[in-house]
């Protein structure tokens, strides 16, 4: 029985690796399936509300941003603590909503305009009176399909 | 003609990983839709319409979240159920909204409050959260509505029924929310 002799030496055999660029590989895919890449680099904070009646977010190229919120810290010595209203990467006043939605508007493709949507992430503790302004802002715009960002409520 | 030295993939491979990792984020964007009115042509225009006081439910928030529904205060938790009460007015009480005969498709005449309006006002003062619990809460209570006509009309959720079915339950119970213009109490 020669087969089973166990006088032969037995070292650890090399782990096999050549699968593992494949493995990364996959993984890679799976990412970039499934995640969007981030457009704008947040300068105020906010935590959405929760609410239960959500709806999705349906095509990624018809929605607008708008983000209210405080500062983040490293811009409350210049802007203060008092809530802001982000739109794109800076800072700016109700006032300019109005100019940013045309803007956004000018982008999109002549087919889509009718179905802009703005999606407002505002933080919850945010007064109503800088919402207040930003829907009137929307309404002169006539950019009314509005989302309010929220989260799901368990 | 020797290989190519491939030994390296996995590490080219894992830097395009951390890459995408660190330059993309992952979270669904989930909101609460709702349509804003169009812009008021001219000021004049804007109180032209009379509605019976029996057909508006007033929904108001003070500065500090407290809760009004229909001249009473009232907790969030109560306004669903209030809410649903006075859109369907299901025992045709004197003080909820009046009902009107309107042929719908697969419901034949039926008599609904089509002229019912639930008013929600609010302070400059009032928290983001508590409003948009209110809008949630009412928004919740059309679909409910809608919900259980679905079962007892088609006998299957409403996500089930078909675009058509949709609309005809839409039809009997209509979402008027409206927002009234917003008021300035005093200074900041």
């Amino acid at each position: 029985m020669g087969k089973f002799n166990k006088t032969g030496k037995r070292g650890m055999p090399e782990l096999n690796t050549s699968s593992l660029p494949d493995l990364i590989f996959t993984m890679l895919f799976f990412f970039m399936i499934v995640t969007t890449m981030r457009e704008v680099t947040l300068k105020v904070q906010f935590k959405v509300p929760q609410a239960t009646e959500l709806e999705k977010l349906e095509k990624k190229s018809l929605v607008s941003f708008i983000y209210i919120g405080k500062p983040m810290p490293e811009f409350q010595k210049k802007m203060g603590t008092s809530d802001r209203i982000q739109l794109n990467d800076k800072f700016a006043e109700s006032s300019e909503v109005q100019d940013y939605i045309y803007q956004e508007r000018e982008n999109m493709k002549e087919e889509d305009k009718p179905y802009m949507t703005v999606s407002l992430k505002v933080d919850a503790k945010t007064k109503m009176g800088i919402v207040t302004e930003v829907k009137q802002a929307l309404r002169q715009a006539y950019a009314l399909k509005i989302n309010y960002s929220a989260t799901q409520r368990m | 003609m020797p290989g190519i030295n491939s030994s390296s993939t996995a590490d080219i491979a894992f830097m395009l990983l951390i890459f995408f990792l660190t330059t993309t984020s992952m979270d669904t964007d989930r909101g609460l839709a709702r349509r804003l009115p169009p812009p008021p042509e001219n000021k004049e225009q804007k109180d032209d319409i009379i509605v019976k006081e029996r057909n508006v439910l007033q929904v108001r928030l003070n500065k500090d979240d407290q809760l009004m529904v229909g001249g009473e205060w009232a907790e969030i938790s109560q306004l669903r159920a209030k809410a649903k009460e006075f859109i369907a007015n299901p025992n045709d009480d004197e003080n909820m909204p009046e009902k009107h005969a309107k042929n719908i498709p697969f419901f034949g005449d039926v008599m609904i409050t089509e002229k019912h309006v639930i008013s929600v006002q609010n302070d400059v003062g009032t928290s983001y959260e508590a409003y948009l619990q209110v809008q949630n809460e009412l928004v919740a209570a059309y679909n409910e509505l809608r919900q259980e006509l679905a079962s007892k009309q088609f006998g299957k959720d409403l996500a089930d029924c078909s675009e058509d079915e949709k609309d005809a339950i839409a039809q009997y119970y209509p979402q008027k929310i409206s927002e009234a213009e917003p008021k300035k109490y005093g200074g900041k």
